[in-house]
């Protein structure tokens, strides 16, 4: 049997998502039997790469990066998963949505800087007016909320889609942690 | 007092004549989701949730505040209400800023509950972001707006059990707030007993005591079917 071509992603999150599939510990080793790692943090790739079975996404589209990488993503996955509350509902890096741009920029890069005071304009991805849950950009198939989900949660996701199942979560896995 | 007898969920139920579908329900051990409703205080039918299927009516009524007829057949969980009761929940998140992970009353919520209960995995709904102020000018409670689904528990217990009628509520639609005397900073209210009943009851974590960090928010409401008691002899 052909493994599961996974990818897993880290937009505008705290890689608490990321933590919590690492999590798994021993159940790695079994999962790796069923599964190819293509694109994540953890590995080594730097391009996303075509006719990905499987991605996760960790964090919200909150840059214009972000909304590029999102697009070519769901084109070349089957099955997308957001996962976590703020791929789900931008969570935590929505609190900036009531303020302008330029405002949260300033705050982060002028007023509480300490050194060298200024916004950067190369190198950075520009932020988007909003950050926005993932679902807002693209179809998402497999919605997975938890502030991380456990790692029990992301097994059973893993575990359900390589047998070909969509998960179903009701009763395990709640918004917030 | 009559009695009326009626159907929920084809089970046969007998209630006194001025008891409402929730009630009766209840009493029959059969459980319909609410939010805005607190034994103890008196019933709104502001959040809906508790909606009901009502043989002969085409509406969707709310079971608290629907009195019970004779030969009413009621359904309380078909396929419809579950649909409508995941889109009141998901409007209510979309409505306010409801940020779980990092709220004093996470694991505490009924509204979180709610979701998880309905599997509620997503908001299909725009979030509207609302920019809603934090009134923290209390001596030892906060108000958050954000976290506000306008159940109008507050409101209640503070004009029926407390008898101060400190809180109401201003404005209309997505705008409406609830507000401490005439719109003016909670630390300043002159009718306020500051006896943190309405922090009690609030269902989330829009009302909380001070110096509660992240999830550490626990709601004690076992006062309330006391006092009531205690004061009308009704339980």
């Amino acid at each position: 049997m052909n493994k599961v071509r996974l990818a897993t992603v880290w937009m505008d999150g705290c890689s608490g998502c990321h933590m919590s599939l690492l999590d798994m510990d021993e159940r790695l080793i079994e999962l790796v039997r069923h599964v190819d790692l293509v694109y994540s943090p953890l590995v080594d790739a730097k391009v996303f790469p075509e006719n990905v079975d499987v991605t996760l996404i960790e964090g919200a589209v909150s840059s214009e990066e972000d909304l590029e990488k999102i697009h070519k993503i769901r084109q070349r996955t089957k099955i997308l998963v957001s996962l976590g509350d703020c791929a789900v509902t931008s969570n935590v890096p929505s609190m900036r949505n009531r303020f302008k741009v330029e405002d949260v920029e300033h705050r982060a890069y002028i007023e509480n800087a300490q050194l060298n005071q200024q916004i950067p304009h190369e190198v950075i991805p520009r932020l988007l007016a909003r950050s926005r849950p993932v679902h807002e950009f693209v179809k998402v198939d497999v919605f997975v909320p938890g502030c991380p989900p456990s790692a029990d949660t992301i097994y059973f996701v893993l575990t359900e889609l390589v047998s070909g199942r969509l998960p179903e979560l009701t009763g395990k896995t709640h918004f917030g942690s | 007092m009559a009695v009326k007898t009626l159907t929920i969920d084809g089970k046969p139920v007998s209630a006194e004549e001025n008891e409402t579908i929730l009630q009766a329900a209840t009493d029959a051990g059969i459980k319909i989701p609410t939010l805005c409703h607190l034994d103890g205080l008196s019933e709104v039918g502001a959040c809906r949730l508790c909606i009901t299927e009502v043989s002969g009516s085409n509406k969707l009524l709310p079971a608290c505040v629907t009195k019970v007829a004779e030969g009413m057949e009621v359904k309380t969980n078909s396929e419809r209400l579950q649909k409508y009761r995941l889109m009141i929940l998901e409007l209510l998140f979309a409505e306010r800023n409801h940020v779980c992970a990092v709220c004093v009353a996470n694991n505490h919520c009924d509204l979180q509950n709610l979701a998880a209960e309905h599997g509620m995995t997503h908001v299909r709904f725009a979030y509207q972001y609302p920019n809603v102020p934090v009134d923290a000018s209390h001596d030892w409670f906060v108000m958050d707006h954000n976290r506000c689904i306008l159940c109008t528990r507050c409101v209640r217990v503070c004009d029926e059990i407390e008898g101060a009628h400190t809180w109401d509520v201003m404005g209309r639609g997505t705008n409406s707030r609830v507000i401490t005397d005439l719109n003016q900073p909670w630390g300043e209210s002159e009718t306020c007993t500051s006896c943190s009943k309405c922090v009690q009851v609030c269902p989330t974590g829009a009302l909380s005591s001070k110096g509660k960090s992240v999830a550490e928010m626990e709601k004690r409401r076992d006062f309330l079917p006391y006092l009531v008691q205690q004061r009308e002899g009704r339980p």
